[in-house]
């Protein structure tokens, strides 16, 4: 059996009616959402009934020249569905977006390296420091920019 | 006892010489000369055993592990000890600046003399030894061996190194631990032979004592793994533990005086056993030196087979064991035994199947009551 | 009168004898007991994801190699199948077949491997390790018949396999197969009801199912916690929905059930490979590999797709650009994720334990560190 991947333009209407203006656009592979209200945003996806999502499978992030993408793929191991959501941040300097550590506590690890590789700050994470790289590196090296 | 008109009378026979017993003040009638000749014999002989020791259990566990072992150093490896007896005293002898110098100085000393005077009470053939009828032969044995977990701590205190002094304490609340049952045990051998005496203890033996007394058996040779920090009760020279062990801070001659007192106790307490409970020298048909050799590698090939068999157990686990375990069980040990000498002539062959019996029903209702507890609790 | 104790701060640095690859630990400890660990690791860090956006699809498989090297054909597999769903690429069945076959021996060995290793931790001073080691030598020979090499494999393409079965490899697979039911019942019998073994695992390091969830962990060790959960079952990829086998779920998350849990799993994998073997030898012979244009450019757009490797869910994020090298490339490493969980394994448990537990949830610096 497969698990069903929700398209993110069948989440995408029910995240808005609870949380407006958060979803900026929705196709059939993700939903694209503001950075600003993600953490409330997963909080709902973790516990509203319907959802259910609570297996946080993969958070990474890519650079898209003039913006960051952060993208969080979960999966309801009851449900058995799978949706995969984008946090868009504007911008190349300091690009910070809330953690959703105090949500699913296996994101520590992964925000910190995104942190550690991209340079994006995650705010309310209890321990933001770098992880692959050592302490004192300077720069990001996942950018594309950095060399 | 063959006197001297024996043997100007008859022929000298190889095996007739062998076999007869061996005047206390042999040779020349003075006993500094026995003396002389038997010390040195016993310390070249322990570090030959020593050598031959450290070559058996490498090539002995290795077909266990599925490996061939050393077989480079000389013709099937047999030069493998001395190479690595020459590679450890070619190393530099580094003492650490805070150390206290006297102390970390006679550490290695007071770990491998005590050994060695423990030899002066075995008795290799009959009447062969240093002085193997002395009266409280036993006695000597388990108060010289207590000196070893004296010499245990100095090692770790004299290293002033944090880690070193945690590891030889673990290590000495575990050698007192398992000298109790040590001890149980063999006074219940003393009770059945009625003599402290080595010599006389062998020569009470026409049934082993293995059999008569397998309970004592049993806990003695694991108490005497204990003594040896042998698995399963290496934790403190476990690689896999962080805390190193107390000989952490010695290098060359000294880690090797470590590393012999190592073996050299491995050899006593084997030698201990055979005598007290495999009838040490006694056997048909070959020499009983030979017989004793045997004995000597039969015992020490078991401790390297638990060494390759089964993992190690942790310090909570093991104290446990001691307290809970061993130590009641041996006192229950004596109790029978004692009853037993009462009531019968002790060293009787109908008294082995019904000691077998014994033991076994204890044992295992004893281990029924007291599974040793998995778990990791907070403060236990 | 309360006894004024000092918490010490070790450093279990990163060499040690016994931890799988240059790993550290700051451990903190109230005498025996555990109060806090930190890991810290990154030792191994060789930059991989940005190497990878300079490569093009093909040369990034020899990198997938050196993630996981204990089961490399697990990485190998995982990207290919990213690739493959992102590039809309269909797998010709004898390849999937093959895929198969050589993926559950990986599971097999690697399995052995860790429980060897495992057993190790535990003070059996290697010798449980030397058998199981020999048991690994037999595959590594048939995977040298296949790839050609006996450690990093580099066996796998998008689109299928690089080589066809050699001649020589089903009748030895089958040889080994049979043989390796009496071994593996060798060491049921010597090391299950050993009585140190399980009272130094069970009980220890214990994580309960809801936080093994919350911590996203995957493969043995969220199975030893009592969810069922395994890709190849719920998330079928490739042709695993054709064949019959048993999820093997344990109970309480500790030490013992993550090792029983491999030891099921491998006999589970023999059981796949049996049965892939019947259905292969029905399959008329073809193709190995869909033949794809050497530099291939996938549509522009992304995914994500996982595969139930040894370890847990491998899962690699790929974002094409159009061009013959991904936009972005990002490994979801199992052990990376279930290292996360580490900490409220052993914080107040004994540090004798510490060892046992890391070496239990098994995991490999390569693929944490990448």
């Amino acid at each position: 059996m497969r698990l069903k991947a929700l398209a993110g333009t069948e989440a995408a209407p029910r995240i808005e009616e609870k949380l407006s203006g958060s979803v900026i656009e929705s196709n059939e592979a993700c939903m694209v959402v503001n950075k600003d209200s993600i953490a409330g945003i997963m909080q709902l996806l973790k516990e509203s009934a319907e959802f259910d999502f609570d297996y946080i499978n993969n958070i990474t992030a890519v650079d898209n020249f003039d913006h960051f993408e952060v993208i969080y793929n979960v999966t309801s191991i009851a449900k058995k569905h799978t949706l995969c959501v984008k946090a868009r941040i504007p911008g190349r300097d300091n690009p910070e977006i809330p953690s959703v550590t105090s949500i699913w506590k296996g994101a520590d690890f992964q925000e910190r390296e995104v942190y550690d590789l991209m340079g994006i700050r995650f705010i309310d994470h209890p321990n933001l420091k770098r992880i692959a790289l050592w302490e004192g590196f300077e720069g990001h090296p996942l950018r594309k920019d950095f060399l | 006892m063959i006197s001297l008109t024996d043997i100007a009378t008859q022929a000298p026979v190889a095996s007739w010489w062998l076999d007869s017993p061996v005047s206390s003040d042999w040779p020349c009638h003075n006993f500094w000369a026995h003396w002389a000749v038997f010390s040195a014999g016993i310390i070249i002989g322990v570090l030959l055993v020593v050598m031959a020791f450290i070559w058996f259990e490498r090539r002995f566990i290795a077909p266990m592990q599925l490996r061939i072992g050393p077989n480079r150093c000389g013709p099937f490896g047999l030069l493998q000890p001395v190479a690595d007896a020459i590679k450890v005293l070619m190393k530099e002898d580094i003492v650490p600046a805070v150390a206290d110098k006297t102390v970390h100085f006679l550490a290695p000393i007071l770990i491998f003399v005590p050994v060695l005077l423990m030899f002066a009470v075995i008795p290799f053939q009959n009447g062969v030894g240093l002085i193997p009828d002395l009266n409280v032969g036993l006695l000597f044995i388990v108060a010289v061996g207590s000196i070893e977990t004296v010499a245990v701590f100095m090692a770790g205190y004299g290293s002033n190194n944090k880690y070193a002094l945690v590891g030889a304490m673990r290590s000495v609340a575990m050698m007192v631990s398992y000298e109790m049952p040590m001890a149980l045990a063999a006074i219940a051998v003393i009770i059945v032979s009625g003599t402290l005496s080595m010599q006389g203890i062998v020569m009470e033996q026409s049934v082993p004592f293995a059999l008569l007394l397998p309970m004592s058996f049993i806990f003695y040779f694991t108490c005497a793994l204990a003594e040896l920090q042998r698995t399963p009760f290496d934790l403190l020279e476990a690689e896999s533990e962080i805390i190193a062990g107390y000989h952490i801070e010695y290098s060359g001659m000294k880690f090797a005086m470590f590393y012999l007192g190592e073996y050299a106790g491995a050899i006593i307490q084997s030698a201990i056993i055979v005598t007290l409970f495999l009838s040490g020298w006694k056997g048909p048909i070959l020499p009983p030196f030979v017989w004793f050799l045997i004995k000597l590698f039969a015992v020490f090939g078991m401790i390297v087979w638990f060494r390759a068999t089964w993992p190690r157990v942790r310090i909570d686990q093991l104290m446990e064991f001691a307290w809970k375990y061993m130590l009641p069980l041996s006192l229950i040990n004596l109790l029978i035994v004692a009853i037993e000498t009462i009531l019968w002539d002790p060293v009787q062959w109908w008294l082995v199947p019904v000691n077998i019996v014994i033991t076994a029903v204890l044992l295992t209702g004893w281990a029924g009551m007291f599974k040793l507890r998995g778990g990791s609790e907070v403060g236990a | 009168m309360v006894m004024k104790t000092e918490l010490v701060t070790l450093n279990m640095g990163p060499h040690h004898p016994s931890t799988h690859g240059v790993f550290r630990m700051r451990v903190t400890l109230d005498g025996e007991v555990v109060v806090e660990m930190e890991p810290m690791f990154g030792y191994l860090h060789r930059g991989l994801e940005k190497l990878a956006e300079g490569r093009t699809y093909t040369q990034i498989i020899p990198f997938t190699d050196r993630l996981d090297y204990v089961s490399s054909m697990a990485g190998n597999l995982a990207y290919c199948v990213a690739v493959e769903k992102l590039a809309q690429v269909e797998v010709p069945e004898r390849a999937e077949y093959i895929r198969v076959i050589i993926c559950e021996l990986q599971r097999m060995v690697n399995h052995l491997i860790a429980v060897g290793f495992f057993i190790n931790d535990l003070g059996a001073l290697q010798t449980p390790l030397q058998y199981m080691w020999r048991e690994r030598e037999k595959v590594v020979d048939l995977f040298e018949m296949q790839s050609g090499q006996r450690f990093l494999y580099n066996y796998m393409r998008i689109g299928g396999v690089s080589h066809d079965l050699a001649p020589e490899f089903i009748p030895a697979l089958k040889k080994f197969l049979d043989d390796f039911i009496g071994y593996y019942e060798e060491f049921e019998d010597l090391l299950k009801g050993n009585e140190i073994i399980q009272s130094r695992t069970i009980g220890t390091g214990v994580i309960s199912a809801e936080q093994a969830i919350d911590y996203a962990m995957s493969g043995p060790c969220l199975r030893a916690t009592g969810v069922n959960w395994d890709l190849r079952r719920d998330d079928s990829y490739s042709i695993y929905d054709r064949f019959d086998f048993d999820v093997i779920v344990g109970e309480n998350g500790d030490n013992w059930d993550r090792y029983r849990v491999r030891m099921g799993e491998i006999m589970q994998s023999h059981r796949i490979i049996r049965q892939a073997l019947e259905q292969l030898e029905e399959l008329s012979p073809g193709s190995v590999n869909a033949e794809l244009p050497q530099l291939l450019r996938p549509p522009v757009g992304e995914a994500y797709a996982a595969i139930e490797a040894p370890k847990g869910e491998m899962g690699f994020y790929l974002v094409s650009d159009g061009s013959i090298a991904p936009y972005r490339w990002h490994c979801r490493a199992p052990d990376f994720v279930n290292l996360c969980a580490l900490r409220d394994m052993v914080v107040g448990g004994k540090i004798a334990d510490l060892i046992v537990t890391f070496g239990s949830i098994d995991i490999c610096l390569a693929s944490v560190d990448r």
